[in-house]
């Protein structure tokens, strides 16, 4: 079969691989109808995450029709249904899982000697990652082997098409999870740094949820035009000063909900000279990451407020302002999207078209055009926001 | 590489048996190529720059010289970074200093003005191949910002954005 495999830094190929096989009686195969490339890749793509090894198979936003299931699936999953696949996989037995803590499953991940070395205590597996998360071979091919398959599956109902559901693999329960974990209250103002897919949803899901005013921070056009159109004030941080922004339009008192939707690769310009330091220290593999904007959320953030993180960090952050953090009470909510917690509402609000994800997608792509849009999406060129691949 | 790749595989995942296109360019591979090449001459300037000095004729600068050199290995680190179009204009404005700094030891008496004249030469030669990488990569990265799409028609809510709810999860979640 194709697939697109990391060969290093920035060399990703569409490779013909073997065909997965049924390891496990849990196991299933699925034949991936739609794939995406998600903004977290791309830091797989700069090799900013450990322990990316050649020959691993790239994508973790991926659906498809199941081909083929184990034995021990016990009839849960059968064969011809279309099934979306959440990128955390899912033991739904361990304590974690009945918590709804899917993606700290204590379960999945195969290689949990490498993740309580580098973690402390092991994280769930999750598709197309870095080893310490299992390696499991990822999605952006024209198979997967989904282990955990009774557990680790959103079914698709009639009627909606891929580009409706693919989300809920990621960035919909991301961009969700991220608002949910804000406690959003109709007084509030949440600020959302990132107008990039996972930035789009939480905006999306921070209206649904009943925030008094959304405020998007970016500084692509184009970018800026889809937070607008669900509503969100925006601001451009190359035209105007983020912080005198948001304390106007907070009557001077900061938001109460600040979301990071960027993560590990905050852009780097001359107007912010810490992501200037932040850049020299990571290319000299001093810091793993670029935490401009945990710093300007913990200033700007309203004291007893909530600093909610989606996006991306992988290993250390230098300089952050904790003494800011711990004098205004700002509460920290973080982590991997515990998918499988979110997908029934998200799906039924699909259903009842509440929202519709499939607005996000500006480029639709062949599986062997994927090496070069990994570039196409990386540097921001033809406007682009969300690739989808159909492989 | 498909050797490498395979041997890293865990036991029953998909092993890689022809590779396709990659996403690096020549480019990109010459770049980094060059990335290399000026660590390893500021390596040597740092480390033998009273040698150096003595076969160009200018003794006395060795300082110079290891302040070049320290300059060539910030250059080769962004040129293998992700932002190696700057590395390599970072090493286009290297060159030009070199190039002046050669000129001005060809023009005084100097007994070795021949190897000044082989490594201005050899300068001039890298200058070029610098610039070409550069703007080749500069091009390949290049954003037209003045041309974007406009995607305030895509507000995502098929029935409008009134609907306010509270999220429902499990009552077990999170806990």
């Amino acid at each position: 079969m194709r697939a697109l495999v990391w060969h290093g830094k920035e060399d990703i190929r569409c490779d013909i691989v073997s065909d997965p096989e049924i390891e496990d009686p849990r196991d299933a195969i699925v034949r991936v109808t739609s794939c995406a490339i998600c903004g977290s890749d791309l830091h797989l793509f700069h090799n900013l995450v450990p322990a990316m090894l050649p020959g691993d198979i790239m994508g973790h936003e991926m659906m498809g029709e199941v081909v083929e299931v184990g034995s021990g699936v016990d009839g849960r999953l059968k064969k011809g249904e279309r099934i979306v696949i959440p990128f955390t996989i899912i033991c739904g037995e361990c304590d974690q899982c009945r918590r709804g803590n899917f993606s700290v499953c204590e379960r999945t991940n195969r290689k949990k000697n490498l993740a309580e070395k580098a973690f402390g205590h092991t994280t769930a597996g999750l598709f197309g990652y870095t080893h310490l998360t299992g390696g499991y071979p990822g999605g952006q091919a024209e198979y997967i082997r989904v282990p955990f398959a009774d557990t680790t599956h959103v079914k698709v109902p009639e009627g909606l098409t891929d580009e409706q559901v693919l989300f809920l693999g990621d960035i919909f329960p991301t961009g969700w999870q991220a608002a949910a974990q804000c406690d959003i209250e109709p007084t509030d103002t949440v600020a959302v740094w990132g107008c990039g897919p996972v930035g789009q949803m939480a905006i999306r899901s921070a209206v649904l949820l009943g925030a008094r005013q959304v405020v998007a921070i970016d500084h692509l056009p184009e970018r800026l035009s889809m937070a607008e159109a669900a509503g969100a004030i925006t601001i451009n941080f190359d035209q105007e000063s983020v912080v005198e922004r948001l304390n106007e339009l907070t009557h001077g008192k900061g938001p109460e909900k600040c979301i990071d939707a960027i993560g590990t690769e905050s852009h780097v310009s001359f107007g912010q000279p810490d992501t200037l330091y932040d850049r020299a220290k990571q290319m000299m593999l001093m810091e793993n990451d670029r935490p401009h904007v945990l710093r300007e959320m913990i200033y700007v953030c309203r004291p007893a407020g909530i600093i909610s993180i989606p996006g991306v960090y992988t290993g250390l952050v230098d300089k952050i302002p904790m003494g800011q953090a711990m004098n205004k009470g700002l509460t920290f909510r973080m982590g991997q999207t515990h998918v499988n917690r979110w997908t029934d509402d998200l799906l039924r609000r699909i259903e009842e078209g509440q929202i519709d994800p499939s607005f996000v997608i500006t480029h639709i792509a062949r599986l062997a055009d994927g090496p070069e849009m990994y570039k196409v999406f990386r540097d921001k060129q033809d406007s682009c926001i969300k690739v989808v691949l159909k492989p | 590489m498909n050797l490498v790749s395979n041997i890293t595989r865990s036991a029953g995942d998909p092993k890689v048996l022809k590779t396709g296109p990659s996403s690096l360019t020549g480019w990109d591979r010459l770049a980094r190529n060059l990335g290399w090449f000026g660590i390893g001459l500021g390596i040597a300037e740092l480390f033998a720059s009273r040698r150096m000095a003595r076969s160009l004729g200018m003794r006395g600068q060795e300082g110079l010289l290891r302040a070049y050199g320290a300059r060539e290995i910030m250059s080769g680190i962004l040129s293998l970074s992700i932002d190696r179009h700057i590395g390599l204009w970072s090493r286009v404005a290297g060159d030009v200093l070199d190039i002046a700094t050669l000129r001005r030891a060809m023009r005084r008496p100097n007994p070795r003005r021949d190897n000044v004249g082989l490594a201005l030469a050899m300068v001039l030669g890298v200058t070029v191949l610098d610039i070409l990488v550069a703007k080749s990569l500069s091009a390949s990265r290049a954003r037209n910002s003045r041309q974007w799409r406009d995607y305030s028609d895509r507000s995502g809510f098929p029935r409008g954005r009134q609907l306010q709810s509270q999220p429902q999860v499990p009552a077990a979640a999170g806990r």
